[in-house]
């Protein structure tokens, strides 16, 4: 069966062609049989079953009626656990919905299940999971490919087909990434376009939610469904938000791109700079304007990156201390020795990593040299956005510098690793709306990603840029 | 050699993470190439540079000071792994 799109889906069950029962039985059959790929750390088949019950009990008429979705397990959901595919949260039942999947929840979605991701999203190939890699579905028998991350769980579950749309988050490249890795769209919005109420924090300054999909304007309907403002969340923004797929205009002509020369990057296979290649010449013949830009400060975007990521995070994950939520260790003979043997046992490898790194700097003596620095460094390579927009309407460059890599190959070194963010983070530092979408494959046949940018809170413009492009690869 | 193993130890501390010795000695080895690597950005020159600690571009709207209950403590304490007449327990704090 070749995959439905959310958009042709949404006909089928308006015109009766299918019910929301036989839809999500067939999604269901599908997840069963993919267990394999370790793609869900909550499912419930029962779960679904009561949500479809529901569903067809209610009369009124809701924009994704019936439509199933996953998601990822950082969003506290009433009806499933939420773990952040963490030890230390591996009983959490939140008492509370976050504001993306109330969203979603309120437009008559089903939830499939949760994902799995890299524990509290610090990872590039779901492999620092509490429950286990995620093997990516494009893999071949024998050879288990990465699916990317850190929202690789939905990355995976979308290319899978075993579900129309999946929510992710994003902090450095965890939804554009993965995307590209499982040949699937993937799209962060502008920080602060999606409440992050709810979402188990990673980096606040840096963490937004976004969606994955089969094709472009899934991703917008998607999209306009869970963006808005929140009271709760202090960075929320009380922008106007249009109708992405109403508005979509896939005519580019007298628009201008900029190609950022700082993301020629020695060591990039040659594949990837000539799907790059291949994107600019399809815009140039849509009659876009090619404009040659410069991002000066590019190559500082990592480091920085990784000072002001991990500081974020080592304040955020304090909160897991073994009182209020989630695992407690056993060995407590003093207040001390509970929170340091619950964080011993609770948090993995690289968790424990981005705590200590993140502690450093941020502690006496070490603030300015570390942390304050990478925040002056931050406003350069945001105002070299700034700069950049006034001389072009959207940004396109390759998403990763690999394809999907097979799973645990590059587990030991920490900067490699990392190595995998250079051409999202820069984004994500800047606060911009980025997508991914499929375009050509490598010499074994694997997805490669070209990513979309735009100014802040232009996702309209990102979606017409990537919808043309889609078209014109199709 | 930026951290040693008495930085190790002050920053497990710090963390509330108790660190066995084999541990340390692999935190040791990741934190200094970590940092050995960050320190590319000294290059850059940010005299005058206002530090960005909120890239949002919108303005903070503010809100009706009213009071909201949202959460009640049977709520609150519904996680926690040990509790006590409504309250969070833990270990002995003063003898």
């Amino acid at each position: 069966m070749s995959k439905s799109s959310l958009k042709q889906t949404l006909k089928d069950l308006e015109t009766k062609k299918i019910s929301i029962r036989e839809l999500n039985q067939d999604y269901l059959k599908r997840i069963k049989e993919k267990e394999n790929l370790n793609i869900f750390i909550h499912f419930s088949e029962e779960n679904v079953l009561k949500q479809i019950d529901n569903l067809e009990k209610d009369n009124s008429a809701k924009k994704l009626k019936g439509i199933p979705i996953a998601i990822k397990d950082l969003f506290c959901t009433k009806s499933m656990p939420t773990t952040a595919a963490s030890k230390i949260l591996e009983n959490f039942n939140p008492t509370y919905e976050s504001f993306v999947t109330q969203k979603l929840l309120d437009e008559g979605s089903i939830f499939v299940g949760k994902t799995n991701l890299d524990e509290f999203a610090m990872g590039s190939a779901t492999n620092t999971s509490f429950f286990g890699n995620t093997i990516n579905p494009l893999s071949k028998e024998n050879e288990p490919l990465a699916p990317g991350g850190s929202s690789g769980g939905s990355a995976a579950a979308v290319a899978a087909d075993l579900c129309l749309g999946a929510t992710g988050t994003d902090t450095g490249g965890s939804i554009r990434q993965p995307a590209s890795f499982c040949g699937v769209v993937g799209i962060k919005p502008t920080y602060g376009l999606c409440s992050r109420w709810g979402i188990a924090a990673f980096a606040s300054s840096l963490d937004q939610a976004g969606i994955f999909s089969h094709n472009v304007e899934d991703a917008s309907i998607l999209l306009q469904s869970i963006a808005g403002f929140d009271q709760r969340d202090s960075t929320s923004a009380k922008v106007d938000i249009p109708n992405y797929f109403e508005n979509l205009d896939d005519d580019l002509n007298g628009k201008t791109v900029g190609i950022p020369k700082e993301y020629s990057i020695d060591g990039t296979p040659m594949e990837i700079s000539q799907i790059w290649e291949d994107a600019i010449k399809v815009l140039e013949k849509k009659g876009v304007k090619i404009k040659n830009i410069s991002l000066p400060h590019t190559k500082y975007a990592l480091p920085t990156y990784y000072i002001i990521a991990p500081a974020e995070a080592s304040s955020n994950l304090a909160r897991y201390d073994g009182v209020k939520y989630g695992f407690r260790s056993d060995e407590i003979n003093s207040l001390d020795e509970m929170y340091e043997n619950t964080r011993a046992q609770g948090f993995g490898r690289e968790v424990k990593r981005r705590i200590l790194i993140g502690t450093y700097v941020l502690s006496a003596g070490y603030y300015d040299a570390y942390y304050l620095k990478a925040q002056k460094v931050r406003k350069l390579i945001a105002d070299d956005f700034n700069k950049a927009f006034k001389e072009c309407d959207f940004i396109v460059t390759p998403t990763a510098p690999s394809a999907a890599f097979p799973l645990n190959e590059k587990q030991n070194d920490p900067i490699k690793m990392y190595l995998n963010d250079v051409f999202t983070v820069p984004a994500s530092l800047a606060g911009l709306p980025g997508i991914s979408i499929p375009f050509g494959k490598d010499k074994n046949n694997l997805p490669l990603g070209i990513q979309i940018l735009g100014k802040h809170f232009d996702e309209q413009q990102v979606f017409n840029a990537a919808v043309s492009l889609e078209r014109s690869y199709e | 050699m930026k951290i040693d193993k008495n930085t190790i130890n002050k920053i497990a501390r710090l963390s509330r993470i108790k660190l066995d010795d084999k541990e340390s000695e692999d935190y040791i080895k990741d934190l200094n190439s970590i940092l050995d690597w960050v320190e590319q950005l000294n290059e850059v020159n940010t005299e005058n540079v206002e530090p960005l600690s909120n890239i949002s571009s919108s303005i903070l709207p503010k809100r009706e000071d009213v009071s909201k209950d949202t959460n009640s403590s049977e709520e609150i304490l519904e996680n926690a792994p040990d509790k006590l007449e409504g309250f969070f327990a833990v270990p002995k704090v003063v003898e």
